[in-house]
């Protein structure tokens, strides 16, 4: 079977709060499927009915080819999950809290689990209730990548790592890619998502409202240009699929967003101008991001808003 | 800006968030004093009748154990010597409970560094707590007299009565300050105050049994350990007798003492931490800790060991004293009466030791819930997730726990009962007849607390969310039927619901199989119920 994950349909509520409302999702062998959603948006939930923590209320789910209500124990073997939020036992050091879920698991790569603590910086003689939020995150990580199994299941797994360790993360994430694991990694950090995945799928309020190669969604944005030319470029804005458009220097720079598929005829447009210097910017995850949140966006009236969303978007979160 | 900038608005949330439970607490315990008083005057209108039962009561060494020093005749004195010790038990802990919750237990939850970061206070969350648990207290002495009043008693013993609770809440309020001071954990506080209530208990028993009954037959002058004790003080206030109001400076002065002490050493520690560092340990997990059971022990060992070695001082403690029962009854016709027919063939040695082990039987039954709660804490906290998450199934999960909760209160009873067995063997020679009896009454016990565990475990499977709740609501109401239950005059059918009213009174009475399988029939019944529907519900933090 192909589809290490596939959910159809997959519902539930808390209360009269309808946390998945259909999440339709399919992660194939061997893939790094980023599982993109801002906060709330059922992300975490989906993941733990995939772990049969939760209980769906209707809908399909398969993950490794079995039940994972009914089949718990069994697929867990198959697996590792690292939590985003990371709650470990206080009197517990971190080496002991690392070895007991690797051994609970019942697959732990002894050498594998020492280096990971060697390369993530990680001090395992310290007691859980002394690590800081980072260094809690470690734990789970080093826990979870440590494994040797077919699938990890990463929720939000950097929230509190350093830009450096973020990298260190980035590098153990390929490296399983290499080795031909699977991995659903969650996430609202864009710039992860594009180092790392090959598919995503982007969720919002308890439904997938895009899935895809990279390379498709992004035939759904725009390209970024810059321009300079010899003669003043009148009338860009009025071009079919340009969007926004800052001019400078009496018409003779400018900067516009223009979409996948009039790239070609505003090139040419341009082409009549006498180019100087041009930059042409694939779309970012982050543009793909912001325009399905466009509803919400809406609601921010001022264009300051919307430059903080963009330049916080970009940011790595700490 | 002062350390205290902020309490006013902390004062607020912290009511808030208690609007349901100190309430609840204190409607309990002033509905506690009322019907106490209302059932004793139904059936001790008569004052040739309060006479007989206060001379008897000055002199049978359990009544002053396990009640309090007889003080005079009155309905009103009478009554709260009878109902004085329970009524201080929950002041206490409804008291620690509350500091506990709203300084250390903030803390551990990371909520204290939020607030920490607005604009309040060093102080303030302290202060804060200090001063909702002393108003609650406030209130719960005032209402306690008026309880009293509204059952015809005196204004002015009325008022010495609710003092005489307020203060214990009041000074358990002090000790739990600086216990969340102390430890790091709300749990490690909350066992702490729970051990100084333990203590305060003992100290009050011990110095009630060595006192001497004063001239008038009806009043029992209290030896020294009574006055080493909160609860002693409670007591020697002899509300509706004596009136000793100068007692309230002692419980003012103790718990200005203990708040005091928890500022200065809130003063010399960082938010979150404790007074005992953390070290470092061992960088890998011993082959012992490396299974779920082996991860449940690590958790519940600290506080198997601790109860275990306070019962066991307890059991020594109370089994040193079981000769001095005999000889202080002496010819006591009124209490051969009442032995032969609790227990037509003991001793009044026995039948001390079979009250000894029905008060060790439900403050183990403190233990068995809560270890049991220790999943839901587990849980609640997020740690259950990343396990679950493992090979582990859900069921062995909660097995462990539940063994460590069963066999742990089994072991400590019997050990409890053996020492007490031994302690009065060493003093009299008679060690078979103490050990045996004793170790059979501790088995005898662990079957009613794990019948309670069964309820934990099933209210745990069916609805988490009032588990703790319904466990600690299970455990008061078993305290109560068990210490007060034949003075309220309750109907059998509410008496029944108590799993320790079914424990046969060993070794006054013989161990029969019939209760005890019973009563394990009930444990293995509710622990299937539990292990069932957890394993059919939502598992972790929004459970």
């Amino acid at each position: 079977m192909d589809d290490v994950v596939c959910t159809r349909g997959l519902v539930k509520a808390f209360g009269r709060t309808r946390a998945l409302d259909g999440v339709d999702l399919t992660v194939k062998r061997g893939e790094v499927h980023g599982f993109l959603g801002p906060n709330g948006a059922g992300k975490s939930t989906t993941i733990r009915i995939l772990l049969g923590l939760l209980r769906k209320d209707a809908g399909e789910v398969t993950l490794l080819g079995g039940d994972p209500w009914r089949d718990a124990v069994t697929l867990h073997r198959r697996l590792a999950y690292v939590p985003g939020d990371v709650h470990l036992w206080p009197n517990l050091t971190g080496g002991e809290a690392i070895d007991l879920l690797c051994e609970l698991r019942g697959s732990a790569d002894r050498r594998r689990r020492d280096e990971l603590v060697e390369r993530f910086q990680l001090d395992p003689t310290k007691r859980c209730s002394t690590y800081s939020k980072g260094n809690r995150q470690k734990v789970a990580i080093v826990a979870g990548l440590a494994a040797d199994v077919e699938l990890y299941l990463l929720d939000e797994p950097t929230s509190g790592l350093d830009p450096l360790m973020e990298t260190v993360f980035q590098d153990v994430v390929l490296h399983l890619r290499e080795a031909g694991a699977t991995v659903l990694l969650s996430s609202h950090i864009l710039a992860e998502a594009e180092a790392l995945c090959d598919t995503v799928s982007i969720i919002r309020e308890g439904r997938v409202v895009e899935s895809g190669t990279l390379a498709e969604l992004r035939h759904l944005t725009r390209t970024s240009i810059q321009v300079t030319a010899e003669r003043p470029m009148a009338d860009l804005a009025l071009l079919p699929g340009v969007h926004v458009v800052t001019a400078g220097d009496d018409g003779r720079s400018a900067g516009l967003e223009v979409d996948a598929a009039r790239l070609g005829a505003v090139i040419e447009h341009l082409g009549a101008h006498g180019v100087l210097t041009l930059t042409c910017s694939p779309p970012t995850l982050e543009e793909l991001f912001l325009r399905h949140y466009s509803d919400e966006l809406a609601t921010l009236q001022d264009h300051d808003a919307l430059v903080t969303l963009h330049s916080r978007g970009g940011a790595q979160e700490s | 800006m002062s350390t205290l900038t902020g309490t006013v608005r902390l004062i607020r949330l912290g009511l808030r968030r208690d609007r349901i439970l100190l309430p609840a607490w204190i409607v309990a315990i002033c509905g506690l004093a009322w019907a106490t008083v209302a059932s004793y005057a139904a059936t001790m209108s008569d004052e040739a009748q309060r006479l007989a039962t206060a001379t008897f009561a000055a002199g049978n060494p359990m009544a002053r154990m396990f009640d309090g020093p007889a003080s005079g005749t009155e309905l009103g004195a009478m009554s709260m010597v009878e109902a004085f010790k329970v009524l201080a038990i929950l002041a206490a802990l409804m008291s620690a409970q509350a500091v506990v919750r709203h300084t250390r237990q903030d803390e551990e939850a990371g909520r204290a560094e939020l607030l920490g970061s607005a604009v309040v206070g060093r102080h303030a969350r302290l202060m804060a707590a200090s001063v909702i648990t002393l108003g609650a207290n406030l209130v719960l002495g005032l209402a306690v007299a008026g309880a009293l009043v509204a059952s015809d008693l005196g204004t002015t013993g009325a008022l010495a009565a609710g003092l005489s609770v307020a203060g214990i809440g009041w000074v358990f309020a002090g000790v739990a300050a600086v216990a969340s001071q102390v430890f790091a954990t709300a749990r490690g506080a909350s066992a702490a105050a729970g051990a100084a209530l333990g203590l305060a208990f003992l100290l009050r028993a011990v110095g009630d049994l060595f006192g001497h009954i004063a001239d008038s037959g009806v009043q029992v002058i209290s030896a020294w350990p009574s006055w080493l004790s909160p609860i002693g003080w409670g007591q020697q206030v002899r509300p509706f007798q004596e009136n000793n109001w100068w007692i309230a400076g002692l419980f003012a002065g103790l718990t200005l003492a203990l708040v005091w002490v928890a500022f200065v050493l809130a003063d010399h520690r960082d938010v979150g931490s404790g007074m005992v560092q953390a070290r470092t340990g061992p960088a890998h997990a011993a082959p012992g800790l490396r299974s779920g059971l082996g991860l449940a022990w690590r958790l519940q060992r600290t506080t198997l060991l601790t109860w275990l070695g306070g019962l066991v001082l307890m059991g020594a403690a109370f089994g040193s004293v079981g000769q001095s029962t005999e000889d202080l009854v002496g010819e006591n016709d009124q209490l051969r009466a009442i032995l032969a027919r609790v227990a037509p063939a003991g001793t009044v040695v026995d039948l001390y030791f079979a009250l000894m082990m029905a008060i060790l039987g439900i403050a183990a039954a403190g233990y068995t819930v809560q270890v049991l709660l220790r999943m839901r804490a587990e849980e609640t906290t997020g740690r259950l997730e990343p396990v679950l998450a493992t090979a582990v199934d859900r069921q062995s999960w909660m097995a462990s726990h539940i063994a460590i909760a069963f066999v742990g209160t089994a072991v400590m009873l019997v050990l409890a009962g053996l020492a007490g067995g031994a302690v009065h063997g060493a003093m009299t020679g008679r060690w078979s007849e103490g050990i045996g009896g004793l170790v059979a009454a501790g088995l005898a016990q662990s079957c009613a607390a794990m019948a309670l565990g069964g309820l934990v475990v099933a209210a745990f499977g069916l609805v988490p969310r009032w588990a703790g709740t319904l466990a600690w609501g299970a455990l008061a109401a078993s305290l109560v039927m068990g210490q007060l239950g034949g003075l309220l005059e309750l109907p059998q059918a509410v008496l029944n619901l108590s799993p320790f009213t079914h424990v046969p009174a060993v070794p006054a009475a013989a161990l029969t199989a019939t209760p005890i399988l019973g009563l394990l029939a009930a444990a293995a019944v509710l622990t299937v119920v539990g292990l069932l529907a957890f394993r059919h519900r939502d598992a972790g933090v929004v459970a």
